[in-house]
C-alpha cells in the first residue's frame, strides 16, 4: 500500500532565509489589527456587555428579517440586531442592557416576547447582567494572561529562558492574529472566543514545544552546527509531524464547522483560524526567533553566562 | 522498552477497561442501569444547552443582609443599654457603625463593658476563626459598635446557604425533577432547571422574600399625622397596595408597630381555599405551638384592635381582632387569584428567603434546539472522526490503524472518566471531545514519526521502534503539560458550557498520554511478537 506523504522526507525549506518575510508578515499584520481594533473596536457579545439575546424560529415559512426589524420597533428596548442564525426560518436578536435593574429586563423581554409570539417560537433566550459581565471580562483576561504565564514558568524550568520568551511571543502572535479574525469578521467576541482563544494558546504551545524540543536534542547532537543551520534542521524534521497533527486537529474541527451546529460555528470559525496560526507560529516565528535570543553554534552555552555575553559562547565554540 | 511482563499488560487492558465499563450506563437500558450497585451507575448528564431548560444565576443583595446586620446591631446596643439602666442622647448609624452617645454623667466603664459583649465570634463561640462580627470603640461618651467586613462576610455566605435550602424546599414543592442548585462564589446562587420552558415561571416561586409577619396596628397616633410629621419610633407606615389587574391603582397607608407578633417562621402549613361564603381565595395556615401561644396571647390582649398581615413589608389585609384566636389556626384574605394564593401558600410552606435575590443572568435554551444541538453534536463528532481515522490510514497504514484503535480506546476512556465524576456533557464538551480526537493522534503521530526516522537511518526494525518510542517520549511530556496547563485554567475560570468545553479537553489530554505510552505501544509489540516483521511499513 502506498502512504501518503503530504510532506515529502528530508525536505530542506531555508525557515531561516524566509525570516524576514515571515517576521515582516506578522509585524504588518498586528499593526493591522491593532489599527482596526482600535477604529473599529471588536463585536463584544453581551457575555461582556450585558444585554438579552433571543433566538427565533418561525412557525412557518422562511423569516422576514426587515418586518420583524420593524415590529421590533415597538418593544422600545434601543437598538436592536437582528441576524438570519445558520436558516432562513432562525433569527438572532439582541440588544443592550435596558433601565429599571432586573425587572427592567424581564419587562423588555416580555415586551419582545409578546410581539414575536403569534408566529415564531422562542428557541433561547440569554440576559446577562452588568455585574456579571464585567466579571467576565475580568476572569477572561486573566485567564488568558495566567495560562501564558504558567506556561512561560513550566518552559522556563524544563528548557532555559529563551526558549520561554520565544514561546510567549509566538503566543501573543497567536492572539493577536485570532484577534484580527475577529475584527476583520465582526464576529461576536464573547465567553466560547476565550474558550478558543485558550484552545489555541495550548495547540500553539504544543506545536512550538515539539519544535523547541528537536532543537533542544539537536544542540546537544551537534554542538559546532551554526545556529541556522540548527534551526533549520530542526524545523524540517518536524515539519511532518508538524503538518499530520495540524491536518487531523482542522478536519476535527472542520466537521464541527459544518456539522455541529449554529451555536458553536463562531467558536470552530476561530479554532480553525487558531490552528492555521498556531503551525505557522511555531514553525516560522517560535523557532527562527530563538536567533535574536542569542543561539549560537553551540548552544546558549554550557553557562547562563555566556548565553548572555554571545562572544564569550563563540569563544568556546571555537576552542 | 519493548518488552511487556504479562501483569504489565493485564495492568494496561483492565486500566482500559474498568475505565470504559464506566461509561457503560450511559448506553444500557434503565432497567439494567437499576440493577447494578449504586456505586456503578456512573452516567453523564446532558447539559442545559443539550437538554433545554432555564439557567439563572442569583446574586443574594449582600447591601440588604448588611443593612439588617446593622438595625439588629442597633436594637442589641439598645437593649444593652436599657438593660443597663444607662440613658442615651443618641442613637444612629454612621457607615457600617452603630454610634450611641450617652447622657452625661452616665457611667460609661459600664456601657463599655456591656457594650463588649455583644461581639460574636464568627463561626459560633467554639469557633478558632478568632475574628469577631463586631468591634467596639470608646471615645469620651461616644461608643462605636462597628460591623466588621468580615462578620457581614460571614452573614452574606450563611445567607446564600439558607437561601439554596429554602430555594430548593420551593422548586421541589413545584414538582420540577432535579434542579441543579449550587452555591458559586461568595454571594450567587446558580439555579438549572432542565426541561423548563419559561423562566417567569420559576422566577414567580424564587424571586419573592415572602417574610410574613404579624403586627400589631399603632393607634397611639393617626397615620395621616404620622407621614405629616413623623412616626412614633417603635413604628414604621407601610402601604397596601390596591392592584386592578397587575396595575397598582392606590396606596393604602397603615401605621405599623415594628415588632412582629407571630412571623412566618412559626408557620407549619399553609393551604390555598376558596372561601364560599366572602367568594374569594384565602390562605388557611396553622402555627406551631409557640408561634399559636403568641398569637392567642397578642389576640387575647388586643380585642377590637386592628392588626396587619405584612408580607415582604407590605400590608396584605389589617382585620380588626373580634374574639381571641387560641386554635393555633387562621385565614388571610387580600384580593388573591386561584393563582396567587396559590403560590403564596407555597412560598409559605417553604419558607421564607433570608435576604433579597437578584438575577444577574439568565439562559433560556427551548428543546427543539436542544434536540437540534445533540443532532448537530453527535453528527459532527461521527464525521470528525470518521475524517481523522482515514487520514491515518491513508498516511501510517498498519500503524495509522493502531493509532485509529487507541484513539478509539482514548474516546471511550474519556467518556468513561466523565461518568466516573457525574459531569455534564454540554454542546461544547463534544467540541472538546472532538477536537481531542484530532489533536490526541499526535502523540502517535509524534512515535510514528520517530520510528521513520530512526529506520531511515539504518536502524533496525526492534531498534527504530524502540528508539521512536523513548526518544518521542519526553516530547509527548513537555507537549501535553502545556496544554494540560491551559485546560485547568479554562476550567477554573471558565463558566457553564465552557467549563465543560475544559473538562473534556484536559481529560482528553490525560487520556491521550495514557493510550499514547502504553496502548499504541503495546499494540505494537503484539505486532512484533506474532508477525515477526522484517521491515516498518511507514
Amino acid at each position: 500500500m502506498r502512504l501518503l506523504r503530504i510532506i515529502p522526507d528530508n525536505t530542506k525549506i531555508d525557515f531561516m532565509r524566509l525570516r524576514p518575510y515571515a517576521f515582516m508578515l506578522s509585524m504588518a499584520l498586528q499593526i493591522v489589527t491593532l489599527v482596526g481594533f482600535l477604529t473599529f473596536g471588536l463585536d463584544v457579545g453581551i457575555d461582556f456587555k450585558g444585554g438579552t439575546l433571543v433566538e427565533l424560529q418561525t412557525k412557518e415559512g422562511t423569516a422576514n428579517v426587515g418586518e420583524l426589524r420593524t415590529r421590533l420597533t415597538r418593544a422600545s428596548v434601543g437598538e436592536v440586531q437582528l441576524q438570519e442564525f445558520g436558516g432562513p426560518n432562525l433569527v438572532l436578536v439582541r440588544y443592550g442592557e435596558q433601565p429599571g435593574g432586573e425587572e427592567g429586563q424581564q419587562a423588555a423581554l416580555r415586551r419582545v416576547r409578546a410581539l414575536v409570539d403569534a408566529d415564531y417560537e422562542v428557541r433561547r433566550t440569554e440576559v446577562v447582567g452588568p455585574t456579571v459581565s464585567s466579571e467576565l471580562v475580568q476572569m477572561s483576561v486573566v485567564g488568558v494572561i495566567l495560562s501564558i504565564f504558567a506556561v512561560l514558568v513550566y518552559l522556563w524550568l524544563r528548557f532555559e529562558w529563551q526558549f520561554a520568551v520565544g514561546a510567549m511571543i509566538a503566543t501573543l502572535h497567536d492572539v493577536t492574529a485570532m484577534m484580527t479574525f475577529y475584527v476583520v469578521t465582526r464576529a461576536d467576541f464573547d465567553i466560547s472566543s476565550i474558550a478558543a482563544l485558550l484552545t489555541v494558546i495550548g495547540y500553539s504551545l504544543n506545536d512550538t514545544v515539539v519544535i523547541y524540543d528537536r532543537i533542544r536534542e539537536m544542540m546537544r547532537k551537534h554542538k559546532r552546527m551554526e545556529a541556522t543551520e540548527l534551526l533549520n534542521l530542526a524545523i524540517n524534521s518536524t515539519l511532518a509531524r508538524t503538518t499530520i497533527t495540524a491536518m487531523t486537529t482542522f478536519l476535527a474541527l472542520l466537521a464541527l464547522f459544518f456539522f455541529g451546529g449554529e451555536v458553536i460555528r463562531g467558536f470552530t470559525s476561530s479554532m480553525l483560524i487558531g490552528v492555521i496560526v498556531g503551525t505557522y507560529s511555531s514553525s516560522f516565528i517560535a523557532a527562527p526567533i530563538l536567533i535574536y535570543l542569542g543561539l549560537k553554534a553551540g548552544g546558549f552555552g554550557a553557562t547562563s553566562s555566556e548565553a548572555t555575553e554571545p562572544q564569550a559562547a563563540e569563544a568556546k565554540a571555537k576552542a | 522498552m519493548l518488552s511487556f511482563t504479562r501483569w504489565k499488560a493485564t495492568l494496561i487492558l483492565m486500566t482500559a477497561f474498568v475505565v470504559i465499563m464506566l461509561a457503560a450506563p450511559n448506553v444500557l437500558p434503565q432497567s439494567w442501569v437499576d440493577r447494578l450497585p449504586r456505586a456503578m451507575r456512573t452516567h453523564m448528564t446532558l447539559g442545559l444547552d443539550l437538554q433545554g431548560g432555564v439557567h439563572l444565576l442569583l446574586q443574594v443583595d449582600a447591601n440588604d443582609v448588611r443593612r439588617v446586620q446593622l438595625e439588629n446591631l442597633r436594637d442589641d446596643v439598645r437593649r444593652v443599654l436599657r438593660d443597663s439602666r444607662i440613658q442615651v442622647q443618641g442613637l444612629g448609624f454612621q457607615g457600617n457603625a452603630v454610634v450611641a452617645r450617652l447622657r452625661e454623667g452616665q457611667n460609661g466603664d459600664l456601657a463599655l463593658t456591656e457594650l463588649r459583649k455583644i461581639p460574636q465570634m464568627i463561626g459560633g463561640a467554639f469557633s478558632t476563626s478568632g475574628q469577631y462580627d463586631a468591634e467596639v470603640s470608646r471615645s469620651g461618651d461616644t461608643f462605636t459598635v462597628t460591623a466588621t467586613e468580615a462578620g457581614i462576610r460571614d452573614k452574606v455566605s450563611r445567607a446564600v446557604t439558607q437561601s439554596i435550602e429554602v430555594i430548593r424546599r420551593r422548586i421541589d414543592a413545584t414538582g420540577t425533577t432535579e434542579p441543579i442548585i449550587q452555591r458559586q462564589g461568595l454571594d450567587r446562587i446558580l439555579l438549572q432547571v432542565p426541561g423548563a420552558k419559561n423562566p417567569e415561571e420559576i422566577k414567580k416561586f424564587i424571586g419573592d422574600v415572602a417574610k410574613l409577619e404579624f403586627r400589631l396596628v399603632d393607634q397611639s397616633m393617626r397615620v395621616e399625622e404620622a407621614i405629616a410629621s413623623r412616626p412614633p419610633a417603635d413604628s414604621v407606615i407601610l402601604y397596601e397596595e390596591v392592584k386592578e389587574g397587575n396595575r397598582v391603582v392606590q396606596q393604602v397607608p397603615y401605621l405599623i408597630q415594628r415588632r412582629a407578633i407571630v412571623t412566618g417562621e412559626d408557620l407549619i402549613d399553609a393551604q390555598a381555599a376558596f372561601n364560599a361564603q366572602q367568594a374569594e381565595w384565602v390562605i388557611n395556615f396553622r402555627f406551631n405551638a409557640s408561634g399559636g401561644r403568641k398569637f392567642a396571647q397578642a389576640t387575647t390582649e388586643n380585642v377590637n384592635r386592628p392588626f396587619a398581615i405584612i408580607l415582604d413589608n407590605k400590608v396584605i389585609s389589617a382585620p380588626v381582632i373580634r374574639e381571641p384566636i387560641l386554635g393555633g389556626s387562621g385565614q388571610i384574605s387580600g384580593r388573591f387569584t386561584a393563582e396567587s394564593s396559590a403560590t403564596l401558600a407555597l412560598l409559605l410552606r417553604a419558607g421564607a428567603l433570608p435576604a433579597p435575590l437578584t438575577f444577574v443572568e439568565e439562559r433560556t435554551v427551548g428543546a427543539s434546539l436542544g434536540q437540534d444541538s445533540i443532532t448537530a453534536g453527535t453528527n459532527a463528532a461521527l464525521i470528525g472522526s470518521a475524517f481523522v481515522v482515514v487520514f491515518m490510514f491513508a498516511t501510517y497504514g498498519l500503524f495509522g490503524l493502531f493509532a485509529n484503535i487507541a484513539v478509539l480506546v482514548n474516546v471511550l476512556m474519556m467518556f468513561g472518566l466523565l461518568s466516573l465524576i457525574g459531569a455534564t456533557l454540554t454542546l461544547p464538551g463534544i467540541a472538546g471531545v472532538v477536537l481531542t480526537v484530532g489533536m490526541a493522534v499526535d502523540s502517535n503521530v509524534l512515535i510514528f514519526e520517530r520510528i521513520r526516522e530512526e529506520a531511515h537511518s539504518g536502524r533496525s526494525v526492534m531498534a527504530s521502534i524502540d528508539g521512536g518510542f523513548t526518544k518521542a517520549m519526553g516530547t509527548i511530556m513537555d507537549a501535553n503539560i502545556t496544554q494540560l496547563i491551559t485546560s485547568v485554567i479554562l476550567f477554573y475560570l471558565g463558566t457553564g458550557p465552557v467549563k465543560g468545553f475544559a473538562l473534556t479537553l484536559g481529560l482528553g489530554i490525560i487520556t491521550t498520554m495514557f493510550t499514547a505510552i502504553t496502548f499504541t505501544r503495546y499494540l505494537v509489540v503484539l505486532w512484533l511478537r506474532w508477525f515477526k516483521p522484517v521491515r516498518i511499513p511507514l
